[in-house]
């Protein structure tokens, strides 16, 4: 008997700044899952990173199906980035659906590695593929890794007492063992997690890290890699640093704004994608006295946070596009009543149902606008997954200022993608400012007016039940402005009106003024709000590079914008908008500051990519020709 | 001149307030129609008030859309005349918050059953320990005498000018089935019966759902009147009391007896023996319903408690759970900043 010791073959490491990896694969294939991982491990490394999740609309579409196909994107750097990457470097694709949906977005001469058991005929047919693209050269400008995965992984986990179909489940934490491999990275992390994950079900665990070690051999062993990819750590401000999502830094802002005002907060909810996680996260924090409730419905939840602020706590609500359009009507109660709530909109794709999974920024003029009567609220957003936190903390420091409701608009983008976020400490927070009106005892002059006005901000008395001497009706009348009793007089809703309007105007003496990055003043200003700040920034950054005079404003506060953007938008001779709809925030800036301001509108439920906004920016610049979207009005509209 | 205290004197066990029925009137000006049954719902719940024993600032009523939701305005309590229907969801908001607040629903037949039906149903199912007391005039009378989701079939309104093709709901049944704990019903006529109904349901804790029948002398006048009137009222309605047989009549000569599940008129039963034994605090909703479901003129119409059980409020099983979870360790908020894991760069 001979045995052969394996030789140690040559791979050559190629050290890169930044790299972009998609996994993809059914929606049964745990592709979230692997991509967490990989995420966790490469930012415990110490890259700066970015991820973007792309689920399919169903929950559970047909096995190998296209709508059924499940993405994770990360790019990870040794450099600061702001945006998950436009195209992949390399594509993981766990069947041909998953190869068929994203080869597109794939850099040409990017890696793919495929699961070929998982290309038969009958898959390659739900995936409509008339050929075997393995096979047929359509693949020629990629390299491809054929990899027998599910063999591969049913090998590694021979002699272990499961059902096939449970093996076959482990597939994802080969496919994650072997990318490990060739990016350098260590197991622990994932070794550690999933010790904890699986503690109830040693079996289970067992699969998985055979799975995870077999892959991470497989590329340790086999000849078909010849590079793997190093990217460095990160260079950032030192700190205490952890993993987080657009979800979870708002509950985490929301709990902050508690802890900070020291009121206890109550949010309601009926779960909607894509806020569902902002219920599921507050829901554990009961230690803090947080009160979740799951409501009837949405109208529902907007009345109870309501009534939460009526009764002096933080009154909190959270939900997506469809559910804002239910709450209106209450919020607009609660802008009658002048009440501190807030109102979270995790926007998705719209209008009425639209594609749930995915992102939009469309409810900017929803929520300025979509109530009956004039009806001012602050509104708010976070630009990236971890401004959520601050926003969210400045969504409450607002609305107890100025006794008015505030809509904090996220994203799905934001919402469900994630960074590294330095942890603060609480003494950097920001003071939140609140107080119940004076008591009265009995026998004071006069009865009381709830609508007696604070001279600076214009709010009213925070007269709660249980305060002696303040009992007073309020409601969705208008009332008069001298008594807080009923009031039809012409003037005195003219008057309250213009109160209304006055009370969200004066926020602007509490918030930052708006600030640049780029040149001060010169040819282009980019403007931008919510979760597109990554891209925009980037794009307008290389511009910046190649020498262009190109300068960056992100709104993070929409109503009222901040005091200087007037000021801010005449130092350009073009201001360019990009937004994830057909041109709200750009129709605001024309109406209020009478700027020729252009629009370049994205609505397909996908992020910018930089490339695209790098584009538009030249074409705006005059140094290329007209540009428009692959998928652009031309495409849309067609001719004639 | 009141003594009211700061803190609600019921929780923290100081001197009670000793208050009248007109520290309870408010400074506005009461603008129902002239002869309106809501007078004397507002009269009675005026003078029931003062014998809760709590101070003013720690009642809360709360109200929707419609005539009866006027009715905050003229209580001399906190109040929030809210939007169409939501009553109930901004009431258990205020209660999740703040339970140890007095809390008062008011509503209609139309605020409560029609636009808002959803939050009447899942306040009672959740039981919040709220009084909801609904005002049944079985027609749409704000907005000038349309049908509502009481209204008798076949009923003849504007919005019905050749009678209507809808069943109308039965605002007892509803509450009962949603597992309301406490349900009764009475009439703006009776009273004395209903500050007592008022009074009980007050106390309840727990949900409270009154159903009072209130005659809307503008759109549907005499609605109740069949039965309700002072001179037949006794022959045809049937006042219930826990643990007392079913009679009614003048002399209490009738009684009722159950046939299977059908209710059986026994005219001057001279015995109780046979006769149905009225259980308000039965864990089933059985002999209630069948209760609910009798009506004038096959039979006397049923007023008074009809059912009233212990069970833990939805407020107090919130803050349960967070008194658990202090019990499990105090908060740390920076520990929960740093979630599952952290790196430290230098």
């Amino acid at each position: 008997m001979t045995t052969e010791s394996p030789t140690r073959r040559e791979v050559r490491i190629e050290e890169r700044d930044r790299m972009t990896v998609r996994f993809a694969g059914d929606s049964g294939d745990g592709m979230q899952l692997t991509g967490t991982q990989f995420t966790r491990t490469t930012v415990i490394y110490g890259n700066d990173i970015a991820t973007l999740p792309d689920f399919p609309a169903e929950i559970r579409a047909p096995q190998g199906s296209l709508p059924g196909v499940s993405g994770f994107q990360l790019s990870f750097a040794s450099t600061d980035i702001k945006t998950p990457g436009d195209q992949p470097d390399a594509l993981v694709a766990l069947n041909p659906a998953a190869l068929r949906v994203n080869i597109g977005d794939l850099k040409p001469g990017g890696l793919i590695i495929v699961d070929e058991a998982e290309f038969t005929p009958q898959n390659l047919k739900k995936a409509g593929y008339e050929s075997n693209p393995l096979e047929d050269g359509s693949l020629s400008g990629y390299q491809v890794f054929r990899v027998n995965i599910t063999k591969q992984t049913e090998e590694a986990l021979e002699g272990l007492d499961l059902p096939p179909n449970r093996r076959y489940q482990s597939r994802n934490f080969y496919a994650l063992g072997l990318v490990l491999w060739l990016f350098d990275r260590t197991l622990d992390t994932t070794i550690k997690w999933a010790t904890d994950r699986f503690k109830r079900n040693p079996e289970i665990l067992e699969a998985n890290l055979r799975a995870l070690k077999a892959g991470y051999a497989f590329g340790e062993t086999t000849e078909m890699f010849h590079v793997r990819y190093e990217v460095p750590p990160a260079k950032v401000q030192p700190g205490l640093y952890r993993h987080i999502s657009g979800n979870e830094a708002t509950a985490l802002g929301f709990l902050a704004a508690s802890v900070l005002s020291g009121l206890p907060l109550v949010y309601a909810s009926y779960p909607i994608t894509p806020a569902s996680d902002i219920l599921h996260e507050l829901s554990k924090l009961k230690a803090f006295g947080v009160k979740t409730i799951q409501a009837e419905d949405e109208i529902a939840a907007m009345c109870m946070a309501i009534g939460a602020a009526y009764a002096g706590h933080l009154g909190l609500t959270g939900t997506s596009g469809p559910g804002l359009a239910l709450k209106s009507e209450a919020l607009n109660l609660a802008v009658m009543a002048e009440l501190p709530v807030v109102v979270i909109d995790v926007q998705r794709a719209g209008p009425s149902t639209g594609m749930p999974t995915k992102t939009e920024q469309a409810d900017l003029l929803q929520a300025m606008f979509g109530r009956n009567g004039d009806s001012p609220v602050a509104v708010v957003a976070p630009a990236t997954p971890s401004d959520c936190f601050t926003m969210a903390i400045e969504a409450f420091r607002i609305a107890l200022k100025y006794m008015v409701p505030v809509v904090f608009l996220s994203e799905g983008y934001l919402a469900n993608g994630s960074e590294p976020w330095r942890i603060p400490s609480l003494d950097e927070l920001p003071r939140i400012e609140w107080h119940y009106a004076a008591e009265r005892t009995d026998g004071a002059d006069g009865k009381f007016n709830p609508y007696q006005r604070d001279p600076v901000t214009l709010a009213r008395p925070w007269a709660v039940p249980g305060q002696r001497g303040l009992q007073h009706r309020i409601g969705g009348l208008e009332k008069s402005g001298e008594t807080g009793d009923i009031s039809y007089d012409p003037g005195n809703h003219h008057r309250m009106t213009l109160a209304r309007k006055a009370k969200v105007e004066r926020i602007v003496q509490d918030i930052p003024p708006a600030s640049v990055e780029g040149p001060e003043e010169g040819d282009l200003l980019v403007v931008g709000w919510g979760g597109t700040y990554g891209a925009i920034s980037t794009a307008a950054e290389n511009a910046r590079k190649a020498g262009k005079s190109v300068a960056h404003l992100h709104l993070r506060y929409l109503n009222p914008m901040p005091a200087n953007v007037g000021e801010i938008l005449k130092r350009y001779r073009k201001v360019l908008v990009p937004e994830l709809n057909t041109g709200q925030l750009c129709l605001l800036l024309r109406a209020k500051y009478l700027v020729d301001a252009i629009p370049f509108n994205k609505i397909a439920g996908q992020p910018f990519k930089i490339a695209e906004i790098e584009a538009k920016i030249d074409e705006v610049l005059g140094l290329r020709g007209p540009y428009e979207l692959e998928f652009g009005p031309a495409s849309v509209l067609g001719g004639g | 001149m009141s003594t009211t205290s700061a803190k609600p004197a019921a929780i923290v066990g100081e001197e009670l307030p000793v208050l009248t029925r007109k520290d309870f009137v408010s400074d506005q000006e009461v603008r129902w129609c002239p002869g309106c049954g809501d007078y004397a719902i507002l009269a009675q719940m005026q003078k029931m008030l003062p014998e809760l024993r709590i101070p003013r600032e720690n009642i809360v009523f709360i109200s929707g859309i419609g005539c009866s939701s006027r009715f905050p305005y003229y209580v001399e309590t906190f109040g929030f005349h809210t939007i169409h229907g939501r009553a109930p969801a901004i009431a258990t908001g205020v209660k999740t918050a703040r339970p140890e607040l007095t809390v008062f629903v008011v509503t209609g037949d139309g605020d409560g059953l029609s636009i808002g039906g959803n939050h009447l149903l899942h306040v009672m199912r959740r039981n919040v320990d709220v009084t909801i007391v609904l005002f049944n005039n079985r027609i749409y009378g704000l907005t000038k005498g349309q049908y509502s989701p009481t209204s008798e079939f076949g009923k003849i309104t504007k919005s019905s000018p050749f009678g209507t093709t809808e069943r109308p709901l039965n605002p007892i049944k509803i509450a009962l089935a949603a597992g309301a704990t406490f349900v009764a019903r009475s009439v703006d006529r009776d009273t004395k019966h209903l500050e007592e109904m008022l009074y009980l349901a007050a106390t309840h804790k727990g949900v409270s759902f009154v159903e009072v029948f209130q005659n809307c002398n503008i759109f549907n006048d005499g609605a109740f009147a069949a039965f309700a009137e002072k001179e037949v009222r006794q022959d045809r309605m049937l006042y219930l009391e826990h643990g007392k047989p079913l009679r009614f009549g003048k002399e209490r000569q009738h009684g009722i007896r159950l046939n299977g599940f059908k209710p059986e008129i026994v005219e001057n039963a001279q015995s109780d023996e046979g006769l149905w034994v009225h259980d308000a605090k039965s864990a089933s909703i059985a002999a209630a319903m069948a209760l609910a479901e009798m009506d004038y003129p096959e039979y006397p119409v049923p007023v008074g408690v009809f059912r009233d059980v212990d069970a833990p409020t939805y407020e107090e099983l919130v803050a349960k759970q967070i008194e658990d979870a202090r019990a499990r360790g105090e908060p740390d908020f920076a520990a929960v900043l740093q979630g599952p894991e952290t790196w430290q760069v230098e």
